[in-house]
């Protein structure tokens, strides 16, 4: 058991990251909220491709002279997908919060359960 | 230059989308010719790229000269060739439609409207054409950050769905972004033909089972499958016309083609696939049979279309569902002919109320002799919905069915059959205030007010291709479709 979490302990922790997103994105009435576990759930993602790359005792892939091995080196790729994946998380957290900003204006509010009993109004 | 198509495809609208924003703050006009020259320029070289790829075989393009499977590679095959074609046709219709000024409803500056549209036509065009699984990632988070900016734009209800939207769409495009992740663990490649290869070795992990879910769940939110469409009713309802006649015709088929995709040409055959495949054949057969019924229960005529299109991806995903030749043909053709008639519905309903403000069934009145030209393109785009010969609607369900008794999926051929029953009524409910009832006495009979030309002649022009390339099913299916199937499937 202690093995088994303790051996996987980054994904383990992406997990319940991602869990926890979940829960906020779908059980949290406010709308800042929702967006800020929107942001959890997509760092899980990001730590969970970041654990995938890590190798023990590696280093950066940045090239030491004389040292071949491809062991030596954690793989770079995930590194690269998931800056990609980070620049898409704020292009969406920033279309989010334009679009929070305008239903603010609008409702004074961004309480979910008000902004419906608003609009059927 | 035949080499260089796969990738022009995309990035014509791509820079396009850049430049007219820019453009717009000059002049509207040009900057409105731009995006509809970038868009035809892509629609021309899509269809040149497909008939050449008929002809000579795939065409495969190295982004920035990295060989695959270490660079991302375009590839375009009959199927992607038949998409990209698909969705230019309905965009330059839907540009047209909407016009320089962007009519029909859209709040904003002038430009953004077609600045963040060719955005939109580029990362659908993108997923369709990527032959690696996270440039799909990127292209669908490209394509939704456009879709949700669009959506938003129709009012304060329209930017509430959207919001709610863009949070179940980030659930979605993570949940595939996962399962990409547990892919790449398993194979150490990102490129699909090489992953297909590699799959095969490590298909008994239970790691791959888990891709395989992820992926799937994520695809089938973004193309609004029965239990996870919850988004779309809304997002549908309140955005302004162009947006949803665009959105509602290619953006859900697109993830469709994606999930036809990776179950049919990446993960193997046999094992996770199959048996994710076989859950969403249950599910779509209740998505196929809830759509309709939610359908009947509206007042709202966006609304019905919304839930009729949950009910119509149902069709596609069972044809994928069942596997057969003929069904993933009617699947394919369905694909092909709901994006035209859906679109061309939802140009007519969205024009209908811009003109007249009009958006309930009850108050669809004598509109039937208040615009003629426009409603009898409904009509045509509804009888194709319902099925009828010799619409594009009659023979996608055609084939759907007969690959359905191929299959001895008796169950499936009820369900397809009661749907398009159920078709019937909610679209004979709407026929039945166009032109048998007249408006309450007292007012008068309202002018004739067609649509003015631009917004009709793309209506018009959908709604030919339902009727064209209905009669003409057998060359397209001969000709396209049956070269569009994996290897293994054709006839």
């Amino acid at each position: 058991m202690w093995e088994n979490l303790s051996g996987y302990l980054n994904y383990w922790l992406a997990a319940v990251l991602l869990l926890i997103g979940l829960y906020g994105m779908l059980g949290r009435p406010n709308l800042v909220k929702k967006l800020m576990a929107m942001n959890i759930l997509q760092v899980a993602a990001i730590l969970f491709f970041i654990a995938l790359a890590e190798k023990t005792g590696a280093t950066p892939p940045i090239e030491v002279k004389g040292l071949h091995d491809v062991n030596a080196y954690v793989n770079p790729l995930p590194h690269a997908l998931m800056l990609t994946a980070i620049v898409v998380g704020v292009s969406t957290t920033g279309v989010a919060l334009a679009l929070l900003i305008r239903i603010h204006r609008h409702f004074g509010t961004l309480e979910e359960p008000e902004i419906l009993e608003r609009m059927r109004l | 230059m035949t080499a260089h198509l796969p990738v022009l495809i995309v990035v014509l609208p791509l820079a396009a989308s850049v430049i007219v924003p820019l453009l717009a703050l000059v002049s509207v006009k040009a900057a409105f010719a731009v995006a509809l020259l970038a868009l035809a320029a892509a629609g021309v070289a899509s269809c040149t790229a497909l008939s050449h790829v008929l002809a000579h075989g795939v065409l495969r393009y190295e982004l920035g000269g990295w060989a695959p499977p270490w660079g991302i590679e375009y590839v375009l095959d009959p199927l992607s060739g038949g998409v990209s074609a698909l969705i230019t046709l309905v965009a330059v219709c839907v540009a047209v439609y909407a016009g320089p000024q962007a009519s029909g409803g859209l709040a904003g500056r002038n430009g953004m409207f077609h600045g963040l549209y060719l955005l939109l036509v580029a990362g659908l065009l993108g997923i369709v054409l990527t032959g690696d699984m996270f440039n799909l990632y990127v292209f669908l988070e490209i394509s939704s950050l456009a879709a949700y900016a669009l959506l938003a734009s129709g009012g304060i209800r329209g930017t509430v769905a959207t919001f709610r939207y863009l949070i179940v769409g980030t659930i979605a495009a993570t949940f595939y972004l996962l399962g990409t992740g547990y892919l790449y663990a398993l194979t150490g490649t990102l490129n699909m033909a090489d992953m297909a290869v590699r799959l095969s070795a490590v298909a008994d992990a239970r790691a791959y089972g888990v891709a395989v879910v992820l992926v799937v769940i994520g695809l089938a939110i973004k193309a609004a499958l029965f239990p996870l469409h919850g988004w779309l009713p809304d997002a549908y309802t309140y955005a302004p016309a162009p947006v949803t006649g665009f959105i509602a015709a290619v953006m859900a088929k697109v993830s469709a083609y994606a999930l036809f995709r990776v179950l049919y040409f990446v993960t193997p055959a046999e094992g996770a696939s199959a048996q994710a495949l076989m859950l969403l054949g249950w599910v779509s057969l209740i998505a196929v049979l809830a759509g309709s019924i939610l359908a009947m229960a509206q007042h709202d005529i966006r609304r019905m279309l919304a839930y009729s299109s949950v009910g119509q991806m149902g069709y596609i995903v069972l044809g994928f569902a069942l596997g057969t030749p003929a069904a993933l043909i009617g699947a394919l053709l369905h694909l092909f002919g709901h994006a035209v008639m859906k679109g061309c519905l939802f140009l007519v309903v969205g024009g209908i109320r811009w003109r007249t403000g009009i958006y309930r069934i009850s108050d669809y009145a004598g509109m039937g002799r208040r615009m003629p030209l426009t409603m009898a393109a409904f009509v045509v785009a509804a009888l194709a919905m319902i099925g009828l010969p010799p619409t594009l609607g009659f023979f996608s369900k055609w084939y759907l069915l007969s690959g359905a008794v191929e299959a001895g999926a008796w169950l499936f051929v009820a369900a397809l059959v009661l749907s398009s029953l159920l078709g019937i009524v909610y679209f004979f409910r709407v026929f039945e205030f166009a032109y048998l009832k007249t408006p309450e006495a007292g007012r008068g009979t309202p002018p004739r007010q067609d649509l003015p030309l631009h917004m009709l002649a793309p209506i018009l022009v959908l709604t030919a291709a339902v009727l064209v390339v209905g009669l003409l099913n057998q060359q397209v299916v001969g000709g396209i479709i049956r070269h569009a199937l994996p290897g293994a499937l054709v006839p």
